[in-house]
């Protein structure tokens, strides 16, 4: 569950993110966070997993309260919550298999539990056959599926994606928009940030606008609103 | 951390070592580069040294004494002057070695010159040569014969000669050759560590996305750093290693070039064995140091995410 009170982000440019946002997201939620370009909708992702900390507010998120987070506990706080981002950000070097293991490996997993999970999630996100791959060498639809399948292989209660099908195809972004209903469908609270008109408006679900940092609609089957 | 996760980070960092191939490769260079150019110089300035000691070992004192002294005197000083701390050798030389040395040394112009002069008219005094541990004691040891003459009453020293002011001039120059000896070698030490830091902080530059995607990912400060560690240290040893077997596989075959093939047996370089363990392990330390320290700072610069 993540729980927001009263939250104000100012960068040090003084650039005011988030002025006043308070929301609650119940675990098992599927969120679209909708909202113009500059509006403030990755600043309240990124405060979600603590790439940034409120300038003013209480954030919690899985019970632990965000802002007063040692630096030493943030590593656990963010295996809780699966990231997936518009580019990707897979380690470039790294087999499919070797960019999804590795967050097994960052909880100390034991090898052959991580050897069974990372082949069956690879399975799960359909790229069987293409572990050994670098990320170079896939489409950019599936280079988002091993994301999605790193961001889910420690069974995170939280998902948070931004802008995952800003790169796709519309029939690729589908695909993705089927795999996450089916992690949300497992358990999993997902908050997805996006510009996909028609994404939002077919499959329905509770719709969070921002604009110039502050929520101006909250509907639990909403539409996306924009035109563009 | 568990120990899978140990062998996790030594798997991990060799295989960083391929992945990053070009990267590696140029870590790799610009530490034998470096360290080879070093390891040239600390080896030259050895040897220099090596031979301005030669040069001062030479440096003796010649002790003259009076025409008319006994047996029994040139004995007692001769037990004097060999009981002083600082005297390695005293070497008595009587007045028919010394005329056949002075031959010798003048060579055609001695014919000439000592003519007429025998055994029976050898105008020359009995003599001692003086040799001392550190040459640096010399002009002491040299005051402290004249003081035994001075003790007794009947002088039986004529005169105490070790070159006074050449050996000074003498040292003054071989101790500035190894100063610049020394310096050269510091500055091309403090020059190498930023050169070999400098190029591993750019391999790790390019690669600070990765670094921030690993903490996204819920990696610890540790988790990430490690590999970096094990990499940083199996390149700057491996390759120091490579630097001080060239250097030294050089360095023996100018050796043998020296001593045997061109017969410049008075040129002696300090010997292969004398050099071969400490060049290797002050180069391989250097090298491994500067590794895991390069590797270590400039990590940490990116994990702060």
């Amino acid at each position: 569950m993540i729980e927001m009170q009263d939250i104000w982000k100012t960068y040090a440019d003084g650039t005011h993110a988030l002025r006043g946002v308070s929301v609650r997201i119940d675990r098992n939620d599927f969120v679209y966070l909708v909202g113009p370009s500059g509006a403030g909708k990755s600043t309240f992702m990124k405060l979600i997993y603590r790439e940034e900390v409120p300038t003013k507010g209480q954030i919690s998120v899985n019970g632990f309260n965000i802002g007063k987070l040692k630096p030493r506990k943030i590593p656990y706080v963010r295996r809780n919550i699966g990231v997936i981002f518009q580019d990707f950000r897979l380690l470039p070097k790294m087999s499919v298999y070797e960019n999804i293991a590795f967050a097994m490996e960052v909880i100390e997993a034991p090898k052959k539990l991580i050897r069974k999970r990372t082949m069956e999630v690879i399975e799960l996100v359909g790229l069987k056959g293409k572990h050994n791959s670098l990320p170079s060498q896939l489409s950019g639809g599936e280079q988002q599926r091993v994301a999605i399948a790193r961001a889910i292989i420690n069974n995170p209660s939280v998902i948070v994606a931004d802008e995952p099908t800003g790169n796709l195809d519309p029939e690729t972004s589908w695909g993705i928009m089927n795999l996450l209903e089916e992690i949300n469908f497992r358990g999993a609270t997902i908050i997805m940030a996006t510009h996909n008109r028609e994404i939002v408006n077919s499959l329905r679900k509770r719709v969070i606008a921002i604009e110039s940092g502050a929520i101006v609609r909250d509907e639990v089957r909403g539409e996306y609103g924009y035109e563009i | 951390m568990k120990f899978r996760t140990f062998l996790r980070h030594m798997r991990e960092g060799v295989k960083n070592i391929a992945r990053n191939g070009w990267m590696s490769f140029a870590s790799v260079s610009s530490i034998f580069i470096s360290l080879f150019i070093l390891g040239v110089f600390v080896l030259l300035s050895l040897n220099v040294s090596n031979f301005a000691s030669q040069v001062e070992s030479q440096v003796q004192i010649r002790v003259f004494l009076q025409l008319n002294v006994d047996k029994a005197t040139v004995d007692r000083l001769n037990n004097d002057i060999g009981n002083m701390a600082d005297v390695k050798t005293v070497t008595f030389v009587s007045k028919d070695e010394g005329l056949e040395l002075l031959r010798k040394n003048l060579g055609e112009d001695g014919d000439y010159l000592l003519e007429g002069f025998d055994k029976t008219n050898n105008p020359l005094p009995d003599s001692f040569t003086v040799e001392v541990f550190e040459p640096k004691t010399i002009a002491d040891v040299a005051k402290q014969i004249k003081a035994i003459n001075n003790a007794d009453g009947a002088k039986p020293i004529m005169n105490v000669k070790y070159g006074q002011g050449t050996v000074e001039k003498l040292f003054k120059v071989t101790d500035v050759v190894r100063t610049i000896g020394l310096v050269l070698v510091i500055g091309l030490s403090v020059t190498a560590m930023f050169l070999i830091s400098n190029t591993i902080k750019m391999t790790i530059i390019h690669r600070r996305r990765e670094i921030g995607i690993m903490k996204l990912v819920g990696a610890t400060n540790a988790f990430i750093r490690w590999p970096f560690f094990v990499e940083g240290a199996l390149i700057g040893f491996g390759s120091s290693l490579l630097t001080a077997i060239v250097l030294l596989f050089g360095y023996s075959k100018l050796i043998e070039s020296t001593q045997f093939d061109l017969g410049l047996a008075m040129i002696k370089l300090v010997p292969f064995d004398d050099v071969a363990f400490l060049l290797t392990a002050a180069l391989v330390g250097l090298g491994t140091l500067l590794g895991v320290w390069g590797s270590t700072i400039s990590v940490r610069k990116y994990l702060k995410v």
